[in-house]
């Protein structure tokens, strides 16, 4: 088994005014690993995140990609190109384009070519859009959406719409795949399903996958290691089986 | 691939559809001023069909494709109207003359107005779009102010410059007053013609179109649709939206140099390069559809010719114009009359089928 | 003392600004619209009150208070019409309807009174202050406007802090969605914030035209954009905010007029505006809101 620490975060903190949304939080995600990051509401996973993509500029503490690249200073676009891709609580499509855009665009880093080449169709242009239109294709193919490829993002169903930010996401060819409750509103057949689908994206394209969720089924069924979070500070970390026996976090959760 | 193979006959359907429209109405247009059968009153329009094409056109890569307000675009069309028609009256001046110098001409209105475009842009662009939609529009009065208030003429030391009066140019005997202030530039040389105006307004929406179906165009509406998202995937919210606001101000340049050299004299007043102007070309784009080239065209040739055709309605144009946007507004964008909309179109299949100008928020599919 | 007379004057400009920017920064606080129109709503009052005061000879307080009435009711019917329906819809339409409404008051306007300029009879009928011997001369109308202005700030900052209809605004200008759970009746409120703003302009439009005497479709353009940019350089959505914007840009304006060049003064006064949001697009006084991801 690969030891190599993918994604490592130190003494992490971010303050709004005087609250301390996160503290003093601490992550280690080895090379190929499906993580969880679980907690109650406005404990601060998303804000981690946020954190993670440079949303947010953290107060102090320092956040290092493949223990080589130091990414908390950086803005979501640099953020994006060094490997950290994620998708969103609130789904966010380019809700007027097609499912295939959505994912095409999510490519432009990888084929780029200038405006003037689009402009004058230079053969750059013709080599490209073919090349981004398979690999979009393929990709949607992964999670079942080949049929909707056509269709206006806005209005694919709900659960479709999350498993194409996902599609989108890992488009942007990233080495950690940020997940914010992937399994939101989906019932439970799909839910199985999208477990399937995460595993087999971990496998397929080799990624790191942090993901936050409320669905313990989910998280239970495919995260090996865990955080828990409370009030913006770990409660418990380790391995999942352990974790959701640690007391701490069954009275947190279930509350005394 | 069958997909890529369908969405590109539909593209490239949508595409030469802008094309017949445009050489088919300038076939018909030809023949009948062949056989003699044009009025002077259509004749006197055929360019300004060309100008206002291209400015709504341009203007709507801003507004409908990066979702950005911008209510200076008159301003931008100023620039190219008066940096190149100092270069041709100059020229005009020296003795010399001749259509290559139309095609310069066009040349230094595009730069100079995308230059405007870009300088405005940077600092602008940052910010969110009502700051955009004021300072858009404070710039194009400004522009406005500034071309009234300048004197410019040329002698064997050079460019003089002045904002006072003829005399303060300085200028020797054998010198001679480009911009005489508020009177603008007189002798223009007449360089624009119906085909001028064909051939750019094609070159125009070439551009527009294969932008809009490229990388960057792609990116620019992913930018509109949500930046958020599309900073996520890594594009750059400065980059694209600056590079939709530089072209778009750059063609509107080259309307303004169409516009500049179609009339002797070249003057800035509120009704060519003011506000007014704007509104009227945001009119266009509002009516022919946001994101749509070819509505953008048809309603900038049928606004145009309206109110010209109905000459007793003149005093009500912008008064018709304005109840327009609000109720084009209310029933493209309101969620109740969306909502409203859906229930209808289940109701009633043929609603989908309807292609009217502003029914392009019913299709189905993404543009 | 040049300096001075060119301060004082800048000072009555700017009270008359922070008048207008009243109106924008409330409605932009608590509707998140940019109410285009507000500065025709001020040119409407202007006309409705030189009607009365120059063509029906009433009184010139009791035509400024009828005008200021009429106003309240034009701002309330073009929230209701043209306003409510797009509620919920995304800013680009919102902003071209409110330049829909604009156009539509303007030419409205020059249908019933004419592109002729009205010259405004001054309803300011107080002597002129003079200072310093005769050195420093106010004019009646600058008083009139400061003292106007610093009138309405008070109690308007009365109004939002003291009143159950105040802490209505403030609550709906923090979170639409959470007032309506707490029964806060949000259309009654946007409503209530537009008619207020409204009658503000009337007063604003009559010392506008006392000021500077003419009268045209036009006038509310120009001083209602200037408004808006003081609303946000002062802070939008912020009541001192506007006070403090408008006269930072009163004096600005009138000090470039008297020392770099009058055709400029316009445009140093957009360039403040575009400094401004680079450094601080929140403003002097506003909060700077970062969008929930």
């Amino acid at each position: 088994m690969k030891e190599n620490i993918m994604l490592s975060v130190k003494n992490l903190s971010i303050q709004f005014g005087g609250l301390h949304a996160v503290e003093n939080f601490n992550l280690s995600i080895r090379e190929n690993e499906l993580y969880g990051l679980i907690g109650p509401n406005g404990a601060g996973k998303t804000t981690i995140f946020n954190l993670l993509t440079g949303v947010y500029k953290p107060t102090s503490g320092t956040i290092m990609l493949n223990g080589v690249n130091k990414i908390n200073g950086k803005n979501t676009i640099e953020i994006n190109k060094m490997g950290i891709a994620r998708t969103f609580q609130n789904i966010r499509l380019f809700h007027k384009l097609t499912v295939h855009d959505n994912v095409k665009i999510a490519l432009q880093n990888k084929y780029r070519y200038s405006t003037i080449s689009g402009i004058l169709r230079l053969p750059r242009y013709h080599r490209y859009e073919a090349l981004m239109d398979e690999e979009a294709m393929a990709l949607l193919k992964v999670f079942n959406l080949e049929n909707d490829a056509m269709m206006k993002s806005a209005n694919l169903p709900y659960g479709k719409q999350r498993k194409l930010e996902i599609a989108r996401a890992i488009a942007t060819n990233p080495k950690v795949l940020l997940l914010d409750e992937p399994a939101a509103g989906m019932n439970e057949n799909e839910t199985k399903e999208l477990m399937n689908t995460i595993r087999l994206i971990r496998d397929k394209f080799n990624m790191t996958v942090l993901l936050i969720e409320h669905d313990m089924k989910l998280v239970k069924g495919i995260c090996e290691e865990l955080t828990v979070l409370n009030f913006g500070k770990v409660l418990a970390q380790g391995e999942t089986n352990e974790v959701l026996k640690n007391k701490e976090v069954i009275k947190a959760y279930l509350g005394e | 691939m069958d997909y890529f193979k369908l969405k590109r006959q539909k593209k490239a359907r949508y595409n030469l559809s802008i094309y017949l429209m445009i050489v088919i109405a300038y076939a018909i247009v030809m023949f009948l001023s062949y056989q003699g059968k044009i009025s002077s009153l259509l004749n006197g329009l055929l360019v300004p069909f060309c100008t206002y094409s291209i400015l709504a056109v341009s203007l709507n890569l801003v507004v409908g494709i990066s979702g950005e307000l911008s209510l200076g675009h008159a301003g931008f069309m100023c620039v190219g109207a008066f940096t190149s028609a100092v270069f041709t009256r100059y020229m005009k001046f020296l003795g010399v003359e001749g259509l290559y110098l139309f095609i310069i001409a066009i040349l230094i209105g595009a730069v100079t107005a995308g230059f405007a475009g870009l300088l405005i842009g940077i600092p602008v662009l940052r910010l969110k779009g009502d700051y955009l939609a004021i300072v858009t529009l404070a710039f194009g009065e400004i522009i406005k102010n500034i071309a009234n208030a300048i004197y410019l003429g040329f002698d064997e030391n050079g460019a003089h410059f002045s904002l006072k009066n003829t005399m303060a140019l300085g200028l020797s005997d054998k010198g001679f007053v480009v911009i005489k202030g508020a009177q603008g530039i007189t002798g223009t040389p007449h360089y624009s013609s119906f085909t001028a105006g064909v051939i750019l307004l094609i070159i125009v929406v070439t551009i527009i179109l294969n932008l809009v179906n490229s990388r960057t165009g792609r990116n620019i509406k992913a930018l509109r649709d949500n930046l958020i998202a599309a900073e996520s995937v890594g594009i750059s919210a400065t980059k694209y939206k600056l590079i939709a606001f530089t072209i778009a101000s750059s063609m509107a340049g080259v309307a303004g140099v169409l516009y500049a050299h179609n009339l002797t004299t070249l003057t800035a007043l509120p009704k060519n390069f003011g506000y007014n102007m704007s509104i009227t070309i945001l009119v266009f784009v509002v009516l022919g559809g946001m994101g749509r080239i070819r509505g953008s065209i048809i309603a900038a040739v049928v606004l145009t010719l309206l109110p010209e055709m109905l000459r007793g309605l003149s005093d009500f144009r912008m008064l018709i114009y304005s109840i327009v946007l609000i109720v084009v507004m209310i029933f493209t964008s309101a969620p109740a009359m969306k909502q409203y909309m859906e229930v209808l179109k289940n109701k009633f299949p043929i609603i989908k089928n309807l292609k009217a100008v502003t029914l392009k928020k019913f299709s189905k599919e993404g543009e | 003392m040049d300096f001075l007379t060119y301060f004082v004057n800048g000072l009555s400009l700017g009270s008359i600004y922070a008048i207008i920017a009243l109106g924008y920064t409330m409605v932009y606080g608590i509707a998140k619209m940019l109410n285009f129109a507000h500065g025709d709503v001020l040119m409407i009052g202007s006309y409705i009150t030189f009607v009365f005061m120059s063509q029906m000879g009433i009184n010139p307080i009791i035509s400024v208070l009828l005008a200021a009435i009429c106003c309240t009711f034009i701002g309330v019917i073009i929230e209701r019409i043209a306003y409510k329906p797009l509620r919920g819809a995304n800013s680009l339409a919102v902003l071209i309807t409110a330049i829909g409404v604009s156009y539509f008051l303007q030419n409205i306007a020059l249908l019933i009174f004419g592109a002729n300029t009205k010259s405004f009879k001054s309803i300011v009928t107080i002597p002129p202050l003079k200072l310093f011997g005769g050195q420093l001369i106010i004019s009646s109308e600058s008083i009139v406007t400061i003292t106007l202005c610093i009138v309405i700030m008070l109690a308007l900052t009365t109004f939002i802090n003291k009143t159950k209809m105040g802490q209505a605004m403030l609550a709906v200008s923090e979170d639409r969605s959470a007032s309506t759970l707490m029964g806060i009746n949000v259309n009654g409120t946007i409503a209530m914030t537009f008619a207020i703003g409204s009658f503000l302009a009337a007063f604003a439009g009559v010392l506008l035209c006392s000021a500077y005497p003419t009268l045209t479709p036009t006038t509310g353009a120009m001083p209602g954009i200037k408004a808006f940019v003081a609303a946000v350089i002062g802070g939008i959505g912020s009541i001192p905010g506007a006070f403090i914007g408008g006269l930072i840009l009163g004096v600005l304006e009138n000090l470039s007029k008297a020392y770099i060049s009058a055709q400029l003064s316009d445009a140093i006064v957009f360039s403040v505006l575009i400094i401004m949001l680079l450094v601080k697009p929140s403003g002097i006084l506003g909060k700077s809101n970062i969008e929930k991801v």
